[in-house]
């Protein structure tokens, strides 16, 4: 398998009062055109993962690492500029919710245009006919109403197929999504996730798909990382996840309750210390 | 039994377009304001210790005399025909004479009002023009030397008193430079020379091609609109840092740097598109306040505005004066408040 992104030993640093705080502890990965699934509970590092790919993690946090290479390309040599025409043209992200992740102050239709002619010389006419294209891939009916609309008039599920349509125009090559389900509710969550899936497989994407959800991880994507205190514990096929190794992946697995085989108390998960200090896992694929 | 009450309770719409309506409702809800303000002016003159037939008659007026102006001024009516009165007086531009003057309040205020009006016109541009900038880079760049120096910039503006800074820049400017024209709205020499058509010296100085006493006025109206400037600006800046940086943590921020925006387009083209409506406000409030008439800077200027009229005319008791200027600035209230909300419906499309 070709491989896209290939991450090597990334830190990601927030000096506070009490010394330095390491968010990400030395997470190494390689992906290819597959799904990679990236799951851990809050604050186990995985969006910040995400978002140092793009480099946007926030002042005075701090980027590490040996390469984050796309294609070849370390970005971490890139200057800020340079950096800005791969954000969105060959790496993009779609956010947790529509409704903080879309400008309410502009229409759908501008905000699309936008992303479009941020990495394309397009006329407006073009860009416009290319979003309501995009607008109907993502399946909107009435892509015309939508162009006018503003985002507060758009239900959740709406919300997200359009910022999927806005990060998804300039085809990038890569598509980091941030819980793009979790602020939906359930009825959409599987419309949007099959879309998002269709067109990634059209347009041969890789997808990182960062989410606590299990269940969720193991049915849509092909490998999962599990991150647990800024580290990667364990990588396995998503298929396999059920044969995982590690106590702490088998404790998530066993605090989810089951329709098939229900249980009067669910386990509870018992971090061990020594898992916080454990090297990273290393993926291979 | 539920779905039926519904269906009946279709409101009839008046056969009207939808921006008639909206004017029709701005202009009510406008004179129903302007009508309350009316009613605590007038409660505010009757309910003051001063016999307004005295103030015109005199003390030593005989009583016939007396009665015969209590009859006049309509004071043997019942109050609520007083009021009524005294509302159409209003209606006609007519806020009767002031004692102190002895010419009618509303020829007065037509006098004071421009020139405070182009002091606090010119203060706001300049307050706008610097403090918004500055505002927005000391959020954009939070904790360096630029939002610093902002930092004191605005202290210094809050809690240095404005007479104060006002003698020093004369002392300074006028005084030892020489740059700017000193009190005053115009030097001796240009006094009265240029006919007045909107009580502006500038707007009128300029229509008559007058440049000489243009320039003269600019000279005499720049360093009380700096200070005034400078005031806005403290607030104005203060308020723009703290919108902008709650915008610039919200995520629509990052979704427009993961689109691959520059700073520049996130900053202006997402972010600050975020905090006009309430820069609106924050303006406006700014503006009404230097409308109102800004008394310290009026005197230590000798500029003859709409604050150290009304504030004479209170220690003179010329109520008349008093409560006329009352209602002007009201007006100018009402006024900036209903030209805030059309430009909210403009810059938030949610307030459709």
């Amino acid at each position: 398998m070709t491989t896209l992104l290939d991450v090597k030993n990334l830190w990601v640093k927030f000096p506070t009062r009490n010394g330095i705080f390491d968010a990400v502890r030395g997470v190494s990965f390689s992906l290819g055109k597959e799904r990679l699934g990236i799951v851990g509970e809050s604050g186990s590092g995985k969006s910040m993962t995400g978002r140092a790919i793009l480099q946007l993690i926030r002042k005075p946090g701090m980027i590490e690492a040996d390469h984050i290479a796309l294609q070849g390309q370390n970005l971490l040599n890139l200057s800020e500029k340079q950096m800005r025409s791969v954000r969105g043209k060959q790496i993009s992200m779609v956010m947790q919710d529509p409704k903080f992740s879309l400008n309410p102050v502009l229409t759908v239709g501008d905000q699309i245009v936008e992303a479009y002619r941020l990495h394309n010389k397009a006329s407006k006419a073009e860009a416009r006919a290319k979003a309501l294209e995009m607008l109907e891939a993502v399946s909107i009916r009435d892509p015309e109403r939508v162009m006018k609309a503003y985002p507060h008039e758009m239900s959740g599920g709406m919300g997200q197929r359009i910022m999927i349509a806005m990060m998804l125009i300039p085809n990038p090559e890569i598509l980091i999504a941030d819980e793009p389900t979790s602020a939906l509710d359930v009825s959409v969550q599987g419309q949007v996730l099959s879309i998002m899936d269709r067109l990634v497989k059209e347009r041969g994407m890789g997808l990182i798909f960062i989410s606590h959800d299990l269940n969720l991880v193991s049915q849509f994507c092909d490998r999962v990382l599990i991150m647990y205190a800024g580290r990667v514990v364990e990588v396995c096929q998503a298929d396999k996840l059920h044969e995982a190794k590690h106590p702490y992946t088998q404790g998530l697995l066993g605090s989810l309750p089951k329709f098939d085989a229900p249980r009067p108390r669910l386990e509870v998960l018992n971090r061990d210390p020594a898992w916080r200090e454990a090297p990273s896992v290393e993926s291979t694929s | 039994m539920r779905a039926q009450r519904t269906f009946v309770k279709r409101q009839p719409q008046l056969p009207l377009p939808p921006w008639v309506r909206g004017l029709v409702i701005t202009l009510f809800s406008i004179s129903i304001t302007m009508l309350g303000l009316l009613l605590v002016t007038f409660l505010i003159g009757r309910v003051m210790p001063i016999d307004p037939v005295l103030a015109v008659v005199g003390e030593r007026a005989s009583q016939e005399q007396y009665d015969a102006v209590f009859k006049d001024l309509g004071l043997d009516k019942p109050l609520i025909v007083q009021f009524f009165y005294y509302v159409s007086d209003v209606l006609r531009g007519d806020f009767g004479q002031s004692l102190l003057t002895a010419r009618p309040v509303a020829d007065d205020i037509a006098r004071v009002f421009p020139a405070t009006f182009e002091l606090a016109t010119i203060g706001i541009l300049l307050g706008c023009i610097l403090g918004v900038p500055l505002g927005v880079i000391a959020a954009v760049r939070r904790g360096s030397w630029i939002d610093q120096i902002a930092r004191v910039v605005a202290l210094v503006g809050y809690s240095m008193p404005i007479f104060w800074l006002g003698l020093m820049g004369l002392l300074l400017f006028y005084g030892i430079l020489g740059w700017v024209g000193g009190p005053g709205r115009q030097g001796i020499f240009y006094e009265d020379m240029i006919p007045s058509v909107t009580g502006m010296i500038l707007i009128d100085s300029a229509l008559a091609r007058d440049w000489g006493a243009f320039w003269d006025a600019f000279s005499h109206i720049i360093l009380p609109a700096s200070l005034l400037g400078y005031y806005s600006l403290a607030y104005i800046s203060r308020m723009t840092r703290s919108f902008m940086l709650e915008q610039l943590s919200a995520e629509y921020v990052t979704t427009a740097r993961v689109k691959g925006m520059s700073e520049w387009a996130v900053i202006w083209g997402h972010a600050f598109k975020n905090i006009r409506v309430q820069l609106i406000t924050v303006i406006a409030l700014s503006y009404a306040n230097l409308l109102e008439g800004s008394v310290l800077t009026e005197i230590i200027f000798s500029w003859p505005g709409i604050g150290s009229y009304i504030t004479t005319a209170l220690l003179s008791a010329d109520m008349n004066a008093v409560l006329g200027g009352t209602v002007v600035v009201g007006l100018v209230f009402i006024c900036l408040n209903v030209f805030s909300d059309l430009l909210y419906k403009f810059f938030d499309p949610r307030s459709k």
